[in-house]
């Protein structure tokens, strides 16, 4: 392998809003095609991450080269990119996309055009990319096929007339999708005798390969043996294996321009290796590299800490073992008086957190309590120095303090004009400042300026609530702005808990302190003790709530030999006591804290 | 120091399995109690013969429904055990009895066996109540039972069970009152609990009652306490008021966390021996037990040396149900831990700055507020 001529290879990624059928018609060209057998086929091939094929999402980038006789009688190399398929992934998603020259923009022909549908066609138009349209799921009896191609030539302003319906669950029409990719989208261009230049899509930790690295060549090419240069870092590696997905991995000799496939070269950890990079000749390197390249950056903080305090030296492990395969998420020690030895870590998104965090306890067993997400704060002192914000916990004293700025995000919201109302009135509650309104048929589409501090706290829960579901979310950031943000800080018996306090603008900062006050209230059970909670911004009570003392725990019948059992449950009582948080003589189980953390208010 | 013992006899049978039992009982239609006492005498030799001569304090003999025993079966244990061990002159013998008419027609058999404490299983003085407790007998039963009984035991006490579904404080003082009257020296008054397995966790977990609880649960218990000191009764420990001087003394050697043999189906034992304190437990079901014992002379299913820790827990976690609290010097005796180790000092004197626990003559005691919260105390103060 593999030289096939430009002309008959196609590089294409899906765009498609959760749930609307990408990772399925993936699976239908890959059978389609042959690349796998009946027997090796299961439900969404590409999904690999039990959590990705549970939440019907893509965490990683990963392509599947397919070979298709067209009806031309030609054989063409398809290679079809599976793209991260969520806003926390902006970055990753518009790498991929720079990996191909066409997308197939996936519909549900009964729902429509979603608001991540919009975001991810945005950035595939941006990249120049050819776009088809597919309306999925028209066997369905609820399938409008004719309302939704208006409804994409009316949003996205694209021809809809030609269209390819299909059923991707029934295999309805692929032929049809393998045809139009064919037919209608662009073949890449490249120079295989210019100074190579590949752009590196993705890349994973593989135990017995090192890290494997994504790529597309678009100049000149790559191959076994070969020492290749990072051009964001200078580092430079021996290529030990080319190849490409089937979607096995299969070696061939080399990758030429218009390819896609893999690179391993013993790279330790994929921290080296960064998304949007551009890979050169060692001996003979481009002097430019490709485009778009930027370094990850967290939006999101926040603490995670071990349930069980003996567990810390396995959350250093398993934080360790994580970032070998996600350079995207940061991670540095923290100590909190309330929760112990932990970990301050940065994510893209929230969603990010909650893979981190899922992943966490699922393949490494670890039980964990997590702070509440915070964003980045710029802070100026009245000293003028600068500083950046993680934690609440660190926010110097308010006298010290001149400007605080914080990011913005514009997000687009798509909803049912019948939940239009309580959707607009969440953004305005969240400080959000209107761009845009506009509508498509009974649908309206919101852009909004939001603080991202007000959609880290619960606004998805909050906008699915008050939308019934029906409302889709997409957001970019849009830069920082000055902000009257305090500090609220969360008082149990009178001890500040540290975990707890966060970061609010001052028009709801007595809400939000009275919320939380409220939540701990019912979270706490009765304990030997009247406990006040208070909600202060420095020295200022804002909110106060009083769990009263218990008044009757005991066990009346105790007489009988069986002191055992009585032992056992002490014993039991005692184990429960471990996920307890001392705090004097109060003490607050975790369940609370993760509970009050949570807060969907 | 030889401990002295305590010998607890379980006889697992009952003509009828009450709702709110949870205790190691069982319906049969016929019982061999020739079989049943020669296995209870087996087990006992046994114990005798891994003690040694050991002063006696007493025998209790429980259940199920000991008064359901034969006489006889009665008066061959004491008579064994009065043999192997040293009895102390004031040697207590309890059996629980059940007030029914035929139980009361073998009070005077038992008394010749050598019993001379029985404590009433009446629980209630209500008709309603005792129906749903499913009790056998009515209130004009229990109280003939405790009229014979009272003419031939110098000792008597009764249960009653209260903080019953739906109970008024004012109803409970009036029957507890009238409880009271019948002049027994020693009254167990336990709140109702409702406890894994039984009937009435079933009607109570779907719904069918509820309990009072919290604020509720705490005021039937000072009014309790209240109603049993204006008749001089005295609280204890937790659930049992005594005229001073008749308190139990077989269950103030499980809370003072004394030796204790236990024979019979499902009893339990702690022996000190070699001065390792032995924790041993015997086979549930009166069928196997009796097979086993037979066999091999023994029906001990369970048996471990208790850790110092678990010495020190069981101590505290028993002492602290009485009104004297616990001796420091005693639990580091028992459990070979120092007192600091086996509590947490710090977390002690916060509770006794919110007037929980107190120092009384270098005792330990919970407070009154104390024993009504006993059971979150206890995971806080005992490491």
């Amino acid at each position: 392998m593999t030289d096939v001529p430009l002309d008959r290879i196609r590089n294409f990624s899906i765009i498609a809003h959760i749930d609307h059928g990408k990772s399925t018609l993936a699976d239908r060209l890959i059978q389609h095609t042959g690349a796998v057998t009946a027997r090796e086929m299961k439900e969404q091939l590409l999904d690999n991450m039990e959590l990705e094929r549970e939440r019907g999402i893509t965490i990683k980038a990963q392509t599947v080269r397919l070979n298709y006789q067209a009806k031309d009688g030609l054989t063409y190399t398809l290679n079809l990119m599976d793209t991260p398929g969520h806003v926390d992934f902006a970055y990753e998603v518009s790498r991929s996309l720079a990996a191909c020259e066409g997308s197939l923009l996936v519909v549900d022909a009964s729902q429509g055009v979603e608001a991540q549908t919009l975001a991810n066609v945005y950035q595939a138009i941006d990249a120049n990319h050819e776009i088809v349209p597919v309306l999925n799921k028209i066997d369905l009896p609820a399938a409008e096929p004719d309302r939704v191609k208006q409804q994409i030539e009316d949003v996205i302003g694209l021809d809809a007339s030609d269209a390819v319906m299909i059923s991707a669950k029934t295999g309805l029409n692929i032929e049809g999708v393998l045809e139009a990719i064919v037919t209608r989208l662009p073949p890449p261009k490249g120079d295989v005798n210019a100074t190579t230049k590949a752009l590196l899509v993705d890349s994973w930790y593989d135990a017995y390969l090192g890290v494997v690295v994504l790529v597309r060549v678009k100049d000149g090419e790559l191959r076994k043996g070969q020492r290749i240069r990072m051009m964001s870092n200078g580092s430079v590696h021996t290529i030990e294996q080319v190849g490409v997905f089937t979607p096995k991995m299969v070696p061939v000799d080399r990758l030429s321009p218009g390819e896609m496939g893999f690179v391993t070269a013993a790279i330790k950890t994929v921290a080296d290796t960064n998304v949007g990079d551009t890979i050169t000749d060692d001996r003979n390197p481009a002097t430019e590299p490709l485009p778009g390249f930027k370094p990850s950056i967290p939006v999101v903080w926040c603490g995670l800490y071990p349930v069980d305090a003996d567990d810390f030296e396995k959350l250093r492990e398993s934080l360790a073992k994580l970032r070998l395969n996600d350079a995207s998420f940061h991670y540095e020690p923290e100590t909190s008086a309330a929760l112990g030895f932990g970990y301050r870590c940065g994510f893209l998104g929230l969603l990010h957190l909650e893979i981190i965090q899922e992943r966490l306890s699922r393949e490494f067993d670890l039980d964990l309590i997590a702070t509440a997400p915070s964003v980045v704060y710029k802070i100026r002192k009245t000293n003028g120095e600068e500083m950046e914000l993680h934690n609440p916990a660190d926010m110097p004293d308010g006298s010290v303090v001149d400007v605080i700025e914080e990011p913005w995000i514009k997000a687009t919201i798509m909803v049912p004009d019948d939940y239009l109302g309580p959707v607009l009135t969440l953004c305005n509650e969240r400080r959000g400042r209107q761009i845009e309104l506009t509508y498509v048929g009974n649908r309206a589409m919101a852009v909004y300026r939001l603080p991202l501090n007000e959609v880290v706290f619960d606004f998805y829960d909050r906008l699915k609530s008050v939308s019934r579901g029906y409302a889709s979310f997409d957001y970019q950031q849009d830069g920082y702005e000055e902000g009257d943000l305090v500090k609220i800080s969360i008082l149990v018996n009178a001890e500040p808990v540290d975990a707890l306090s966060f970061m609010a603008h001052r028009s709801a900062a007595d809400r939000r302190g009275r919320s939380i006050c409220e939540k701990l209230k019912e979270l706490i059970p009765r304990q030997l003790f009247k406990i006040p909670i208070q909600a202060a911004i420095g020295s200022r009570v804002i909110a106060r709530e009083t769990i009263s003392a218990l008044s009757k725990d005991v066990t009346a019948k105790c007489y009988g030999g069986d002191i055992t059992r009585k032992r056992k449950l002490l014993e039991k009582q005692k184990e429960g006591k471990k996920r307890m948080r001392q705090f004097g003589k109060v003490e607050i189980p975790q369940s609370a804290f993760i509970a009050a953390l949570k807060m969907d208010a | 120091m030889r401990e002295p013992l305590a010998l607890y006899i379980h006889w697992p049978f009952c003509a009828a399995k009450c709702p709110y039992c949870d205790f190691n009982s069982h319906v049969r239609e016929r019982v061999d109690h020739a079989a049943f006492a020669a296995a209870l005498r087996a087990e006992l030799a046994r114990e005798a013969a891994r003690t040694g001569r050991r002063p006696l304090a007493s025998i209790f003999f429980g259940g199920g429904t000991p008064s359901l025993m034969r006489p006889e079966t009665v008066a061959a244990l004491i008579a064994d055990a009065t043999a192997l061990f040293d009895p102390l002159p004031d040697l207590e013998i309890t059996l629980e009895a059940n007030p029914t008419s035929v139980e009361r027609d073998k009070l005077r058999g038992f008394r010749e066996a050598g019993v001379n404490r029985v404590s009433l299983g009446v629980q209630a003085l209500e008709p309603e109540s005792l129906a749903f407790l499913g009790r056998r007998h009515d209130a004009g039963e229990a109280i003939a039972a405790l009229e014979t009984a009272r003419a031939i035991f110098s000792r008597v006490s009764f249960d009653l069970i209260y903080a019953r579904p739906g109970q008024a404080e004012a109803d409970w003082r009036a029957e507890l009152r009238r409880a009271l009257a019948l002049a027994a020296d020693h009254l167990s008054l336990y709140q109702l609990t409702i406890e894994p397995g039984t009937q009435f966790a079933t009607l109570h977990g779907r719904g069918d009652f509820r309990l009072p609880e919290g604020e509720d649960a705490a005021r039937l218990y000072t009014a309790t306490a209240e109603e049993a000191a204006a008749f001089g009764l005295l609280s204890y420990e937790i659930s049992n008021y005594a005229k001073p001087g008749a308190e139990s003394r077989h269950n103030l050697a499980y809370w003072r966390y004394g030796d204790y043999i236990g024979i019979g189906a499902g009893a339990h034992q702690r022996l000190t021996l070699d001065g390792e304190i032995i924790a041993a437990r015997r086979h549930r079901a009166p069928e196997e037990w009796l097979l086993r014992v037979q066999r091999d002379g023994h029906a001990v299913v369970d048996e471990q040396e208790l850790s110092a820790r678990d010495r020190a827990r069981e101590a505290l976690l028993m002492g602290l149900r009485l009104t004297e609290g616990v001796d420091p010097a005693r639990i580091e005796a028992r459990s070979t831990m120092p007192f600091a180790e086996a509590v947490d000092l710090r977390m002690l004197d916060s509770l006794a700055g919110e007037g929980l626990l107190a120092w009384r003559d270098g005792r330990l005691v919970a407070t009154t507020d104390g024993l009504l919260r006993l059971d979150a105390i206890l995971p806080l103060l005992v490491n």
